[in-house]
């Protein structure tokens, strides 16, 4: 098929950036979203031109390297998948597709489509683990988990940290990646020691980072590629104003620590 | 004889007297140790934050040394480690099915094909229960029972339930734990973490590793760092073939600079191909996508018995089709070891029995099991990845069989390390995929993320004091030494040449020469004739690719494009090595199948008298053929017999 490709160019960070028209012939249904770039950049360089720079690595669905707008949504069009996971058959021959980088105060762009998520890992490194060295923990099977909890907190745990709920927000509010932490975590006897002190620090690292406020537009639920739950905000709303009651700072176990 | 220099030499891995399963135990209680107060002192650079990298950094920074970590994504999260879909093993004996740290022992040195090490391997069983211990303490979520108890599944060639899994996702799920640690300690000042860099030289003082030049792929600014030791765990290798399983950025140039430098690389050709991966659908293919082989402990793999069936899979009657690994391997069924699947695959298709458009692909049904345990449970355990092959290939594997093919998937060989996992230069350790390891010449199933785990929670911790203790009134290595002045003029060198020679051609289309290449003659059958053609074939792209390769824009800049060329400069020459190797060992063992090697089964014929080493290869220069140095294998509580699955 052939397509007409609109795709944000941007040289760097302090760069002003502009869409640039490529038409691209003979793409097979077959090709996954990426690849059908990767074609694009090959025949980029051939010519002597920067390649657009994007960024992917797993190609399956799991690193969450791989965000950009496709028309205007995370991902692309379909439920549940990643770009790498989208494939040229949900287009048309003749179509015209727009290709952005998430458009969010806390995610600066670096390159093109390449965006800087790193506020992601400060989130967690505010206090989403386990306080637990290396050494000799207790027998595996020591603490019998419901299954219930265990699959919920695993559910949370799927969460890929790729940023479309925040690429879909309106507010680019954090809350459905924080809270899928979050879930995780208390949800487990292991991780419920630290569950208030946790949630306190996450929460501030959130907001110190310039993301949003929710205002309960669920568009992040609906793109985010891995189903998390608008639940798991409702959890992380009722834990934080719990913690914030009656957590002390100086008795706190964990998190954040 | 080897048709190559070699050493008279003998490489000596250091393991420690005693009886087997004492060893570890022992060696823990000798090695030296720094003491809380000196480990301030001291700094350790890791290079990757994948299983192996990332529990190895969280726990050496628990312990109190200064790490400094490198990755080239964004975010350690998102190493290749993340993809990891079955599961990974331990000899729990939860199941009460027998298993025990022998009979993982065993059956790791079986699986093998008797071409790893004892002590090691023992040491990996001895320590894998912790392992379950460690990650649940960290919140992983395994997958349970209703009891609440974790629950196991049953891997390729074994006859036990070890393999503790979430979902489809343990690598995903490990990971996070390992990363969560990570992040305690980074935020806790004992990790700085540097995303996005990019290490393209190991620098030696002294003969001693310390420290590395790397490179900020986001402003092109290189950068040197200083250490007193430097672990590699900078995974596999296996995208020297281009199309693989791997991730897109997995590479070999952190293994290969070292190597460069003097670290040898052991059993390069010993490369595994998963048998079931989504085949490939056309030229435009950048990866291939693995279904998970706990798929093979409820699918059922068979071909048509006629040739070129044109009839739809669902409609071709039960005593029409040929359930080849069922017929072939009684006793293990579909469950046989990766390399034999693979091969049996590869026979079927070669054969003319292949279905679907490319005829290179066998079916993986469903139906039976459907049929037993209903729909739903099938989909509890297997949804994500049904879900995952119908968004790539359209067919719904609920109705009707997926098709798969092998494919290249993980690398057993790497860099030479001794029991305490240091390589033969002194202060770089090396751990995870990145190493030669505990596999032999095939690694199990499932084993993997064990090994990756075991290295950096349970044996770096200890062996890397051993080296350290003579470290404690060095002080900081400063980096305005001669050494590191001509590590950078290296690579700024190299940096320079690759952008200004002028060329046309992009990187893949290098990669892509090089791949087609080494998946022909030294994939999945190698022949001597085959070999020495591939050998001069790859001198020749090397040669090309200097001359004629493109890179636009500068590389004081994010240049992904540069990023791929430093990439593929290093598989081509690894490439050869692989060649070499195979070539080199005149038998066929595990994953490496040389034709002329064979049973009149066609099954693998090994050479113990002759092979039963590992080949540690020093290097010389690129398209000079590198030197043997010979580590002999001694099996001292294992029979070694040819392996049979049947
Ligand atoms: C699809 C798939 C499924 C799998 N499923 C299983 C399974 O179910 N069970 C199992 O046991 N095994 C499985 N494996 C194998 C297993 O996932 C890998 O062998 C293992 O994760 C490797 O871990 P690692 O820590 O050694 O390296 P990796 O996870 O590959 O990490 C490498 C790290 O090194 C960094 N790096 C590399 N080079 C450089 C450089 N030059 N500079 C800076 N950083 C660098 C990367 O950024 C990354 O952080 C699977 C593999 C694949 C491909
Ligand atoms: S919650 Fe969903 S959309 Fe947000 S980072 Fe996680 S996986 Fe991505
Ligand atoms: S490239 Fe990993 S999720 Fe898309």
């Amino acid at each position: 098929m052939n397509l007409k490709l609109k795709i944000w160019r941007q040289k760097g960070p302090k760069d002003n950036g502009k869409m640039v028209d490529y038409p691209i012939s003979d793409i097979s249904p077959d090709m996954s979203f990426l690849e059908m770039i990767d074609v694009l950049n090959d025949q980029l360089v051939e010519k002597g031109d920067e390649p657009v720079a994007f960024d992917h690595d797993c190609r399956e669905g799991i690193c969450g390297s791989c965000s950009m707008y496709i028309n205007g949504e995370p991902h692309g069009p379909g439920r549940g998948i990643t770009t790498c996971q989208l494939h040229m058959r949900s287009f048309n021959d003749g179509d015209t597709i727009h290709i952005e980088p998430w458009r969010a105060a806390p995610f600066p762009i670096i390159k093109d489509l390449v965006t800087d998520r790193s506020a992601f890992d400060r989130i967690i490194q505010a206090g989403g683990y386990i306080s637990v060295n290396s050494g000799s923990p207790v027998d595996a099977n020591a603490i019998p988990i419901n299954k219930q909890n265990s699959d919920e907190a695993f559910d949370a745990a799927t969460c890929i940290g790729c940023g479309a709920c925040v690429a879909a927000c309106k507010n680019a509010s954090a809350m459905l990646f924080t809270s899928a932490k979050v879930s995780h975590l208390s949800l487990l006897p292991q991780g419920e020691v630290e569950a208030q002190k946790r949630v306190l620090a996450m929460v501030n690292q959130m907001d110190e980072e310039g993301f949003g406020n929710c205002t309960n537009t669920g568009a992040c639920e609906v793109e985010c590629p891995k189903g998390i739950s608008l639940e798991h905000i409702a959890r992380m709303n009722r834990q934080f104003l719990g913690a914030a009651i009656s957590h002390s700072p100086e008795k706190g176990g964990g998190g954040g620590e | 004889m080897s048709e190559f220099r070699e050493k008279t030499s003998i490489v000596d891995a250091r393991i420690p007297e005693g009886p087997l399963a004492n060893k570890w135990v022992d060696h823990k209680n000798h090695v030296r140790l720094v003491s809380p107060g000196n480990k301030r002192r001291i700094d350790v650079i890791i290079v990757g934050t994948g299983l192996a990298g990332a529990s190895a950094a969280a726990s050496l920074a628990e312990m109190g040394y200064n790490v400094k970590a490198f990755c080239f994504q964004d975010s350690p999260r998102r190493a290749h480690s993340i993809a990891a879909q079955g599961g990974i093993n331990a000899a729990k004996n939860y199941q009460n099915d027998g298993d025990s740290t022998y009979r993982l022992f065993y059956d790791t040195i079986k699986g093998g094909d008797y071409r790893s090490r004892e002590a090691n391997v023992y040491r990996l069983a001895e320590v894998s229960a912790s392992i379950i211990d460690q990650c649940v303490a960290q919140g992983v979520p395994f997958a349970r029972d209703y009891g609440g108890l974790l629950d196991n599944r049953s891997f390729g060639g074994v006859q036990v339930s070890r393999t503790f899994y979430a979902r489809g996702q343990t690598g995903q799920q490990l990971l996070l734990g390992a990363y969560s640690a990570m992040s305690r300690m980074i935020a806790k000042g004992g990790i700085k973490m540097y995303n996005r860099h990019e290490m393209l030289d190991v620098v030696l003082v002294d003969g001693k590793a310390r420290g590395i030049i790397a490179r900020d792929l986001n402003t092109g600014v290189i950068e040197r760092h200083s250490a007193h030791a430097v672990v590699l765990a900078s995974g596999g290798y296996g995208n020297v073939f281009f199309l693989s399983t791997n991730a897109m950025g997995s590479n070999v140039t952190a293994a290969w600079k070292a190597h460069k430098k003097g670290a040898l690389f052991a059993n390069p050709c010993f490369t595994q191909i998963h048998p079931t991966c989504i085949p490939v659908s056309g030229d435009h293919q950048s990866k291939l996508t693995l279904m998970s082989e706990s798929l093979r402990n409820d699918g059922r793999i068979w071909v048509p018995k006629k040739k070129d069936d044109p009839r739809k899979p669902v409609d071709i009657p039960e005593d029409e089709r040929d359930y080849y690994l069922e017929r072939r391997y009684p006793a293990f069924g579909n469950l046989v070891p990766r390399d034999v699947a693979s091969r049996a695959a590869k026979e079927r298709c070669d054969a003319g029995y292949g279905v679907g458009a490319s005829k290179m692909a066998v079916y993986l049904d469903f139906s039976d099991a459907i049929k037993r345990m209903g729909e739903d449970v099938v989909a509890a355990k297997y949804g994500n990845l049904f879900q995952m092959y119908e968004k790539i290939t359209d067919e719904n594997p609920y109705k009707t069989p997926m098709r798969i093919y092998p494919a290249v998937h993980y690398t057993m060989g790497g860099l030479w390390v001794d029991y305490n996992l240091m390589s033969n230069v002194e202060g770089l350790f090396v751990l995870g995929e990145a190493n030669f390891s505990d596999h032999g010449a095939n690694r199990l199933g499932a084993s993997a993320l064990m090994q990756g785990l075991a290295d950096g929670y349970f044996v770096l911790p200890y062996t890397i004091g051993d080296y350290l203790a003579d470290d404690i009134r060095t002080g900081p290595i400063p980096t305005n030494s001669s050494e590191f002045d001509a590590a950078e003029k290296e690579v700024k060198d190299r940096l320079h040449k690759l952008m200004n020679n002028g060329g046309t051609k992009p990187v893949d289309y290098y990669h892509k020469k090089l791949g087609k290449i080494m998946w022909e003659q030294c994939g999945m059958s190698r022949n001597a004739e085959g070999l020495r053609e591939a050998i001069v074939e790859i001198n020749a792209i090397r040669e090309d690719f200097w001359k004629n390769v493109r890179i636009p824009g500068s590389a004081d800049q994010f240049n992904q494009e540069l990023e791929k060329a430093g990439r593929v400069a290093d598989f081509i020459e690894l490439g050869a090595l692989m060649c070499q190797d195979a070539l080199d060992r005149n038998e066929s063992c595990g994953g490496h199948f040389r034709e002329e090697y064979q049973t009149p089964e066609g099954e693998a014929l090994r050479d113990d008298d002759n092979y039963a080493y590992v080949a540690a290869w020093e290097y010389q220069g690129a398209g000079v053929p590198a030197i043997l140095h010979k580590e002999e294998l001694h099996y001292e509580n294992i029979k070694m017999v040819q392996r049979s699955y049947k």
